[in-house]
């Protein structure tokens, strides 16, 4: 079985797919916006949605005829979560700027509000003008020392907000009338972690997250990332350019339990109409739209068969960016998925009510959990 | 028209007025709590949902302390959350100044705002605690001196973010083939002592311009810092002559900022208890008092002060007849009372000569010198009180802090709103979407 994941972002990936008529401009600012994107994904039987989010301008040259602007990510998720039952939430947060303590509540809280759907997309940001909307650092020179510095940090990052996330034992709240103790405190834990970045004392004030540990996903195109990825996420995104990169690349993750191939989609019922709809957007851009990731144009049943083939490589599922919102999220829901479903290769409904259970991965122990001693 | 009063809902905190050993007290942590009381807000049409927060676990004697509820989540992460599930009632987030970074959060309250649809509100708060601070990539970076610097050059640059976008600037026009109209929107670039940053703010300008400002500091510095930036102000005092005192000390502030009088409404925290005869809101109010002051709660409160262990006093026993420990050490941290005592021995002195006159325990002296119930009565006579404080300028309104979660609001829902309706002292239906139009404010300048 094949899992998939959509990202979301502002009109969709293609820069002039706001200027489409089926797309919703005035829109991209308001919760109704985001809220019909995830029901639709959530229709169509998806693991989850992403959100892409930055601490910057989308486009630092000051383009007109570009989408400009983006809410939080974090809080676009938390939205939309009490109107949705059963699609994984992944914003995206950066870590670079940001403090793992408010991080590790604030997913916490997305995994409360959501009964145990969080994830959270680590990003690292290595560009000048978000540091300068912080005034707190010089970013390293972005040599191959610099990016390993970078994510060192990163992970430690992600080493507090896990530590945080197991600060508190399932079963640290006790409400005990006859000591009159709300909870045992000797199930709440200081994570003191002290690394070369930062020091942090714990423990978290948001108790452990339903998931235990919500969804850590990461995107890596090179090595650097991918050992990061390899040590601190639970599932990596790469974007392989075809089925023998896919190998190649999930060698170097495999300790991962799953690994997600990332493709810009254009769905259309021809492959022709795919590829004229892209060239068309192109042209109104004024550029050719390229990507770190493939760009796919064609059917929903080409789709169907370049997924499968990569799956022959070892990619466990695919986050597909719609190139066009919500014209290709509507192609994959209608079009990919009963394709996929046809082929007994996906879903035909929600088995979990978790995302760790809808990826097949099961609810950890905690770290600071000391057994009984037994008799 | 008579004056109209504000009523906003207090979740209950993580503090021994939240009464967790209730049988009908639910979650602290599940959303189905906060949906709860948020719904039965809007239900009463309240101004406002509030939240407080706190960025460390409290401590006494070392150890995290286990009597009152611990553990709450992430304020925008719930608020958010809460936009889902409601249409107009405000939601207000409390938002520390020290530990966070002003990009970052002009960003989540612009994006709360954009999506409740003009509904965010900002509780701007100091700290400056190293013991907080631990939790924190800067650790305990700031002077206590600094932290109305820091919280209002905060706020001030937060408030440029806020504008940084015209009201005009996004254009979304396909035909025109113009997304922007404004190609530097969101510029800025902002230098004082605390902060030096420039570049883009990235959220459009939101449904209300900025979040409404709340503010709750009770310091000449913080009643200064609530004249000159807020919209409001959560303040503790609630009774009809210490409320007056305050409600012109502040009022008066206004002018030197040029600023209206009806620019800053003046919000108390009040609780509440009620019955169906006032004998029966007084028994009812007594229990509550002995449910929140438990003996080991009293204990902990006499440490307090005492700033010495008292494990081993008896709490229906008389109180110690050692002094308070007045080194700079103290038992307890992460609470915002620590302080409060500037003369321990006086206060110490004081408690023992009313138990003494008064034949109190060391449990029986903390019912009667903590948290007494600010509004215990029928609903008639509750509902007369709020309306008295509020008609004779001691308060625009109340922040309601219910004991019991997620139920405490009910009674007052159910039985006092109606009776503020029927005075036409209080909205029937919301006249307008933001909460700006709740509390009667323009927009801001």
């Amino acid at each position: 079985m094949t899992h998939l994941a959509v990202a979301l972002d502002g009109a969709g990936w293609h820069p002039a797919a706001w200027r489409l008529p089926s797309a919703r401009p005035s829109d991209l600012f308001t919760a109704a916006y985001w809220a019909d994107l995830v029901r639709e994904a959530e229709r169509g039987k998806l693991d989850f949605v992403t959100i892409e989010d930055g601490l910057g301008p989308r486009s630092p040259e000051g383009r007109t005829d570009r989408v400009e602007g983006r809410l939080d990510a974090v809080l676009i998720a938390a939205r939309v979560a009490p109107l949705t039952s059963r699609i994984g939430l992944v914003p995206t947060a950066t870590v670079t700027h940001t403090e793992p303590f408010h991080i590790s509540k604030a997913i916490a809280t997305l995994d409360y509000v959501s009964t145990g759907r969080a994830g959270w997309r680590v990003q690292v940001s290595a560009r000048p003008e978000e540091a300068a909307h912080f005034g707190r650092r010089t970013l390293p020179a972005l040599d191959e020392v610099g990016v390993k510095e970078l994510f060192d940090e990163a992970a430690d990052y992600v080493e507090v907000v896990r530590r945080l996330w197991d600060s508190w034992e399932d079963d640290a709240e006790i409400r005990d009338a006859a000591t009159g103790r709300f909870i045992d405190r000797d199930k709440l834990h200081y994570i003191d972690f002290d690394g070369k970045y930062f020091s942090v004392k714990g423990p978290s004030i948001t108790p452990r997250p339903p998931q235990g540990q919500p969804l850590v996903t990461a995107l890596a195109h090179a090595d650097i990332p991918y050992a990061f990825a390899a040590g601190s996420a639970d599932l990596v995104h790469v974007t392989p350019a075809d089925a023998d990169d896919a190998k190649r690349i999930v060698a170097k993750v495999d300790s991962l339990p799953h690994v997600f191939a990332d493709l810009v989609v254009f769905l259309e019922d021809t492959e022709q109409a795919a590829r004229d709809a892209k060239a068309r957007l192109d042209e109104l851009d004024g550029s050719a739209y390229t990507s770190d990731s493939v760009i796919f144009t064609g059917t929903p049943a080409q789709l169907a068969d370049l997924l499968l083939s990569w799956e022959q490589a070892g990619i466990t599922g695919f986050r597909l960016r719609p190139g066009r919102l919500p014209a290709d999220l509507e192609a994959i829901t209608r079009g990919l998925v009963p394709e996929l479903q046809a082929r007994g290769a996906f879903r035909r409904d929600y088995e979990a009510t978790t995302l760790r259970g809808l990826l097949g991965l099961p609810r950890p122990a905690n770290r600071y959990r000391q057994e009984a001693p037994v008799a | 028209m008579p004056k109209q009063i504000h009523l906003a809902a207090h979740f209950p905190g993580v503090n021994n007025t939240t009464v967790w050993s209730d049988p009908e007290a639910g979650s602290h942590i599940e959303f189905a709590s906060f949906v709860k009381l948020a719904q039965t807000a809007e239900r009463a049409k309240f101004d406002f949902f509030f939240l407080a927060e706190g960025l460390r676990l409290r401590e006494q004697g070392g150890k995290i302390y286990d009597l009152d509820v611990v553990g709450r989540p992430d304020t925008f992460t719930v608020l958010a959350a809460l936009a889902a599930v409601t249409t107009h009632l405000g939601l207000a987030g409390t938002i520390n100044s020290t530990f966070n970074e002003p990009y970052e959060v002009a960003r989540q309250f612009a994006s709360l705002d954009h999506l409740s649809a003009g509904r965010a509100a900002w509780n701007v708060v100091t700290s400056w605690d190293a013991f907080t601070g631990e939790n924190f990539r800067r650790g305990g970076f700031l002077a206590e001196k600094d932290r109305y610097s820091r919280a209002t050059q905060f706020l001030d640059t937060a408030k440029e973010l806020f504008a940084s976008w015209p009201a005009d600037a996004v254009a979304a026009s396909p035909s025109e083939g113009v997304f922007l109209r404004d190609a530097s929107a969101g510029t800025f670039a902002h230098r004082d002592d605390h902060f030096d940053i420039a570049g883009r703010f990235n959220v459009p300008r939101s449904p209300q311009g900025r979040p409404v400002i709340l503010q709750a500091g009770d310091s000449d510095a913080g009643r200064e810092f609530a004249a000159a930036t807020a919209d409001a102000i959560f303040s503790r005092h609630g009774t009809l002559a210490e409320g007056q005192a305050f409600y012109a000390d502040v009022k008066g502030r206004l002018a030197k900022y040029g600023r209206e009088r009806d620019e800053l409404l003046v919000l108390p925290a009040a609780t509440f208890v009620l019955g169906d005869t006032e004998d029966e809101a007084q028994e009812r109010a007594r229990i509550v008092r002995r449910q929140q002051v438990s003996g080991a709660t009293a204990i902990k409160f006499l440490e307090q002060l005492w700033n010495r262990d008292l494990s081993a006093y008896d709490p229906d026993g008389p109180l110690p007849e050692i002094d308070p420990d007045v080194s700079d050490d103290h038992i307890a941290r992460g609470r915002a009372s620590v302080r409060m005592h500037r003369d321990p021995i006086a206060v110490a002195n004081e408690w023992r000569a009313r138990a003494e006159a008064e034949k109190l325990s060391i449990r029986e002296l903390i019912i009667e010198v903590t948290g007494r119930q600010s509004f215990i009565g029928t609903p008639s006579s509750v509902a007369a009180s709020v309306n008295e404080l509020v008609q004779a300028d001691a308060s625009d309104g109340f922040i309601l802090v219910p004991h019991v979660t997620p139920g405490g609001l009910d009674e007052f829902a159910d039985r006092v709103v109606p009776l503020l309706q029927e005075r036409g002292v209080f909205r029937t239906e919301y006249a307008g979407p933001t909460l700006r139009d709740h509390l009667g404010l323009k927009a801001p300048r």
